[in-house]
């Protein structure tokens, strides 16, 4: 069998894909990757369809072994290089993919520059889905590797036998992931559950994402929010993005991994073109709100989709990645250096 | 979650949540009558096919719609929606009726004589109550396959544990204000544990492992501890199937 080995997990690398949105109903979490458009451009960069599960790589990445013919990968939303490891250490850059052959050990380091990157990887995973989705809840074992992040030992089963060599694609165009402005929120479902200078101040201030960040959602420090009806309501649903305020005046936006309904009174949500956004800040990082409507929320979305087809359409070419330490070694036994088939 | 005295609302509210969903709120109680206008708008829904449509989550008093912006849009989805109130009139489906064998007390139910003491019934009255009537899921939340079931005999109503517990076993049958539920996994927990089922609510090696939705109806049974211990060794050696009493109207 085909198989992506772990060495080392790093911090906690999960399996995502674009969740499985249609069981809140039965109060599971969506969960999916935290950047569905980083998720969308590496699987692209793979030839993968969009849905398609890759890694979800936090703080530190993983050491990954090839055990396969051949593997192609393409790590996207960090600055950080694909190391690979041999007798020569060489540096991939990420946004490009690359086609890696049985034995060849690979390690994404520290992501300092990101709250989150995707490593795809051509054809999959063979993994039965959960309700349709790959992705990992770890809070109720959903999904993924036996409902857990990645550890080291585990054998990731691929689906495909062998990467075919072909033409290697790169992402050039970096603009999507340098959008700054402020997070757009769109007031509501308990927004008359606020002072109206409570209001004021959040939409005016700045908020800092303090260190408790994860999958299920992230608290912010700045400005503290009064509560004019009390901070306890009777349950109802929530959406990825809401901004929940508990009694302590704290805002906290909820992301993938939340729970499908809360009692706290939720402020606004931010929209959706923005949640990717979210997804990639990391404790530390300031950020301001500022109200839109609901259309002009669509509209944003409408042109996110957009930008991100047209960054997929405008991939360059890549040189594929010359591996010396196989080609030397092929040659060894053919004689023949520089055959075009080792190159290409 | 508060109990207020807030009337339901004459018109449901349709309030903004953010651009992937919208909320439709009947009130902010937790109340039968509320509860039914929710499971009717949310039949409608799924009856009617609205293109775009995601999820239909059902709470106590509010409907949560989740829709694909990139397929419709709110004012659509909307619009739809209002459509189906007009004839919320109509007959909600009979969901299906579960019946959990459920052993009540002593270390499967730690709190049952605590709950006995401060509703000054005896034990066996507070397992005839709540195993003497018939529940309705108002909503599924908190985790994965957990159901609010309500309501529960006046006589039973107490706040919820001052000291919450930082571990509730799966399958622990409690209570706490007008509620029951049963723990659908383990989990911390400020219910009252009354008793515990074999029944696995959730259980990824069954398909589909969730068994309980929304609008279903679910009594319990007090059995004893032999006949505890059978089913939970059928669970335990991977039977974890499990059928309704009755099939219900499905949609």
């Amino acid at each position: 069998m085909s198989v992506l080995r772990v060495v080392s997990a790093g911090f906690a690398p999960t399996l995502q894909d674009f969740g499985r949105p249609q069981v809140q109903n039965l109060g599971v979490p969506p969960s999916g990757a935290l950047d569905a458009t980083a998720l969308r451009i590496a699987n692209a960069l793979v030839g993968n369809p969009s849905d398609t599960a890759t890694i979800e790589l936090r703080v530190m990445g993983p050491t990954l072994e090839v055990a396969s013919d051949a593997v192609r990968v393409a790590l996207v939303g960090t600055s950080a290089a694909l190391e690979i490891l041999g007798e020569r250490r060489v540096e991939a850059p990420p946004h490009q993919s690359i086609r890696l052959t049985r034995g060849r050990r690979f390690r994404i380091g520290g992501l300092s520059d990101t709250g989150v990157a995707y490593l795809a990887i051509e054809g999959g995973f063979a993994i039965e889905p959960v309700y349709d989705s790959l992705s990992t809840y770890v809070r109720a074992r959903i999904g993924g590797v036996e409902g857990r992040a990645l550890r080291d030992g585990d054998a990731l089963p691929l689906r495909l036998e062998q990467a075919e060599e072909r033409a290697e694609r790169r992402c050039a165009d970096q603009s999507w992931r340098r959008e700054n402005g402020p997070i757009r929120v769109i007031p509501g479902p308990q927004d008359d559950y606020f002072t109206t200078d409570s209001l004021e101040a959040f939409f005016s201030g700045e908020y800092t994402v303090t260190r408790e960040a994860d999958r299920m959602g992230m608290r912010l420090d700045g400005p503290i929010l009064q509560h004019s009806r009390g901070h306890d309501i009777v349950s109802d649903g929530i959406v990825t993005g809401a901004i929940q305020v508990p009694g302590n005046g704290r805002p906290i936006v909820l992301l993938a991994d939340h729970q499908t309904t809360g009692g706290y009174p939720k402020l606004g949500a931010v929209i959706s073109a923005d949640v990717p956004r979210l997804g990639r800040m990391k404790p530390g990082d300031a950020l301001r709100f500022a109200a839109v409507s609901v259309e002009q929320a669509e509209a944003a979305r409408r042109a996110l989709e957009d930008r991100t087809a047209r960054v997929i359409e405008r991939f360059g070419s890549a040189e594929p990645w010359l591996d010396e330490d196989a080609l030397y070694g092929r040659n060894l036994v053919s004689g023949i250096v520089g055959s075009t088939e080792s190159v290409l | 979650m508060t109990e207020t005295t807030t009337a339901p609302h004459v018109l449901p509210r349709f309030l903004s949540a953010g651009d992937t969903a919208f909320v439709v709120e009947f009130g902010e109680t937790v109340d039968p009558v509320v509860n039914r206008r929710v499971m009717q708008l949310g039949e409608a829904a799924r009856a009617a096919g609205i293109p775009g449509l995601v999820d239909l989550v059902p709470t106590f008093r509010s409907l949560l719609i989740h829709y694909d912006p990139l397929v419709t849009s709110r004012a659509t989805v909307e619009a739809s929606l209002r459509g189906l109130l007009s004839d919320s009139d109509s007959e909600v489906r009979e969901g299906r009726l579960w019946e959990f064998p459920t052993l009540y007390g002593n270390e499967f139910g730690p709190d049952l004589e605590e709950v006995a003491k401060r509703t000054g019934l005896t034990p066996e009255r507070v397992v005839e109550l709540h195993a003497g009537t018939e529940y309705k899921v108002y909503m599924m939340g908190f985790m994965p396959g957990l159901a609010y079931l309500g309501i529960i005999p006046k006589e039973l109503e107490l706040p919820r544990r001052s000291e919450p517990r930082v571990r509730v076993p799966a399958g622990s049958v409690s209570i706490a204000i007008n509620l029951t539920n049963v723990y659908s996994d383990e989990s911390p927990g400020g219910w009252h544990l009354l008793g515990r089922t074999p029944v696995r609510l959730f259980d990824l090696h069954r398909d589909p492992p969730i068994l309980l939705a929304a609008g279903d109806r679910v009594r319990f049974r007090s059995v004893a501890k032999d006949v505890y211990d059978e089913l939970a060794e059928r669970v335990r050696t991977g039977d974890t199937s499990f059928h309704p009493v009755e099939a219900g109207a499905m949609a």
